[in-house]
């Protein structure tokens, strides 16, 4: 599978903030999208996922014979925030999405049980998810990429609220995760010390202060 | 960019707000000069109209009560027009249009239910009934009110465009909904107790000077939004220049 | 999708208070009408049906504003939005669904009951059981649009109402024409029935598309 951007531009409120993104990820690739705040990390990342639409440029999936992908059944999107309701136990949390992002069952994946433990958190299923701490919150919001297998991982500052030991934890996830020839985009300021990830500086790619009168600036 | 915007259609060209500008600051004008002579000769010729025998003079209310119920109903058909433009072409100056021309059309149904209010006292003897037509202007009035209050909610002028077009197509799905089962309504709790005002076919010496209004009033709608578009530009670019500053700001330091 | 369904009624359940505060709104608004207007029982008796379906009307306008606030604050709403346009529609229908058997059905339960309360005739307060049984899902449906329109609205909860009373109308028009009909003798019960119950078809149609798109235009 190959994820391919091309040319992408993008912005939020009115105000075009990055332009000409291009890149290509084959099968096992990484990438890490840096820059200081407000460059638009988060916007491109929404882009990716197709929640936003670009101001130009594409970005597509591929399968292997180069056949374009309907993106949203390819990708999984972890914002900063988790997805779950607190009200609910983790393993219903993690068993509802499991149903929803695959009805039918066959895109395969961790059971709920297996995700939690793999995210070394076992025994904490029965509990309503706003009992957990933010650590824990995130590594469950991490156990959701698992319980529905799909090849691309969007992911929002992923590391933000996790210790030394939950971040290699994730680090170990995201590894396994690219061997198994999945792709992964995140957007982050913090290392993630995932190996074979390239960097990306969006701050390479912002727009140079516009002229008003360009007539595009208020869309 | 503006390449690629010139070598597109006309509209995609009017869609750059710096021509829309320059095109409105020409047309501006000879709107409002044709709003103004239509108005005086409307207003005249209604004055000189000859008094109903039955109503008096009070009958010139409906040079303003019948042109400004009209405006009412053309503005929102407008709003759901610029609507579709916004969510299906995704045009900029669509939304700009949806939003200039909610208060236009608020203070237009406003006007035709004053008018109709002053008129009725006199003709029915009281400030308001709960005819039908009048209670559809109210919720149409309503609907107006709404719009106003989600544009001034959304500041984001990109999404705040969409959804509002949103909000304007369901309105308009449901007018006549809304209008068939006021009239159900209203047979059935007052049969035919009020006075109906459009019983007599209308007399050619009323006629011609209501049409005038009838001109007059939809140039001066045409001119208000043109200028409330402009107005509406001019206020996103200071938007847009108030966040750059903050941004610029933030970055120096 | 049945997931999803189970998922929104297990919550309402677990969240405590959210089902029934509807229901409490309904008690709250009936019992202050004799109040204001009297107690003389004719006129409760003659104004009951209109009493009940202008309660049950705001009871089921007061909960909108939470049908996609909770999942827009957890993040799932990117999920949901995230599908195909068709079924983003149907999820939104279903999440309305499970609103609907919240915050609508009790109302419809507790209905009959108010009624008696009101002096109005049995015949009567089953009638308009049956009228808010049909209305009452067309409130939801067209309120999950306007609920799309604010979900990312800090004070939506109140602009929801604004936006969506007027479109309420001729549901209470008909609702309360046919409840009255089923009493008074020479008006006939059904035409409005049906009337209504096509008002209801219309949004369901209505209703979850424009409220898929508003969803799809405020995932900023």
């Amino acid at each position: 599978m190959q994820a391919i951007a091309e040319g992408l531009a993008g912005g939020r409120g009115g105000t075009a903030l990055f332009q000409d993104v291009s890149f290509a990820l084959e099968s096992g690739a990484g990438l890490a999208i840096v820059g200081e705040n407000g460059v638009g990390k988060s916007t491109l990342l929404r882009i990716l996922a197709g929640l936003l639409p670009a101001a130009r440029g594409t970005f597509e999936l591929r399968d292997d014979e180069g056949a374009v992908l309907i993106a949203h059944e390819h990708l999984h999107y972890l914002s900063h925030r988790n997805a779950m309701k607190r009200e609910l136990s983790v393993h219903d949390n993690l068993d509802f999405w499991k149903s929803f992002s695959d009805p039918s069952g066959d895109a395969g994946g961790l059971s709920a049980e297996a995700a939690i433990a793999a995210v070394e958190l076992e025994g904490i299923g029965h509990l309503p998810f706003g009992y957990l701490s933010t650590g824990q919150q995130r590594r469950i919001g991490v156990a959701r990429l698992l319980v529905t297998r799909r090849p691309l991982w969007l992911l929002d500052e992923p590391t933000a609220a996790l210790d030394l030991r939950s971040s290699r934890l994730f680090a170990a996830l995201a590894e396994a995760h690219l061997d198994d020839g999945g792709l992964l985009i995140a957007a982050t300021h913090l290392p993630l010390g995932v190996d074979g990830v390239e960097t990306f500086d969006l701050a390479m790619a912002a727009v140079p202060d516009t002229d008003c009168d360009d007539g595009e600036v208020w869309m | 960019m503006s390449d690629i915007a010139a070598s597109a259609g006309w509209w995609t060209r009017l869609a750059n707000p710096s021509r829309f500008l320059a095109l409105s600051n020409r047309l501006g004008p000879w709107l409002a000069g044709g709003t103004v002579l239509t108005l005086a000769v409307g207003l005249y010729l209604g004055f000189q109209a000859p008094e109903d025998y039955q109503q008096g003079s009070t009958v010139r209310i409906m040079f303003i009560h019948v042109p400004a119920a009209w405006l009412a109903m053309m503005c929102y058909t407008v709003m759901a027009l610029s609507a579709i433009g916004s969510l299906v072409w995704r045009h900029p100056l669509a939304d700009v249009s949806v939003r200039a021309a909610a208060p236009i059309g608020a203070v237009f149904t406003a006007l035709a239910l004053i008018t109709g209010s002053l008129w009725g006292k006199p003709m029915w003897g009281t400030w308001w009934v709960w005819d039908a037509r009048l209670t559809s202007f109210f919720v149409l009035f309503l609907m107006y009110l709404g719009l106003i209050a989600l544009h001034r909610a959304l500041d984001d002028p990109a999404r705040s465009g969409r959804l509002s077009a949103i909000l304007v197509l369901v309105g308009f799905i449901n007018i006549p909904i809304i209008k068939f089962s006021v009239d159900w309504w209203n047979t059935l709790h007052q049969p035919a107790s009020v006075l109906r005002v459009d019983g007599p076919t209308i007399h050619p010496s009323l006629l011609v000077p209501l049409l005038v209004m009838a001109i007059a009033f939809t140039l001066l709608f045409f001119t208000l939004h043109l200028v409330a578009m402009r107005n509406e530009i001019l206020r996103r670019r200071v938007q847009v220049l108030r966040r750059n500053a903050a941004r610029q700001i933030g970055e120096s330091r | 999708m049945k997931a999803l369904f189970w998922r929104d009624l297990a919550l309402a359940g677990r969240a405590g208070g959210a089902a029934m505060l509807g229901l409490m709104f309904f008690l709250a608004v009936v019992a202050v009408i004799p109040f204001g207007v009297g107690p003389d029982l004719n006129l409760l008796g003659r104004i009951g049906p209109a009493v009940l379906w202008i309660g049950a009307l705001l009871a089921s306008l007061l909960g909108l504003d939470r049908l996609f606030q909770a999942d827009r604050e957890d993040g799932g709403l990117d999920l949901i939005v995230l599908q195909d346009f068709s079924d983003l529609v149907l999820t939104v229908l279903v999440k309305t669904a499970a609103h609907w058997v919240i915050t609508g059905l009790p109302l419809v339960v507790a209905a009959p009951l108010l009624a008696l309360m009101m002096n109005v005739e049995p015949l009567a307060g089953g009638a308009v059981m049956a009228t808010l049984l049909v209305g009452t899902p067309a409130v939801a449906l067209v309120g999950a649009a306007g609920a799309a329109i604010a979900v990312s609205l800090p004070r939506g909860g109140l602009l929801v109402s604004v936006l969506i009373l007027p479109l309420c109308v001729p549901v209470l028009i008909f609702g309360i024409s046919s409840a009255r009909a089923a009493v008074t003798d020479p008006d006939p019960f059904w035409p409005p029935f049906l009337i209504l119950s096509a008002i209801t078809l219309v949004f369901a149609v209505i209703g979850p598309v424009a409220a898929a798109l508003a969803l799809r235009a405020s995932s900023d």
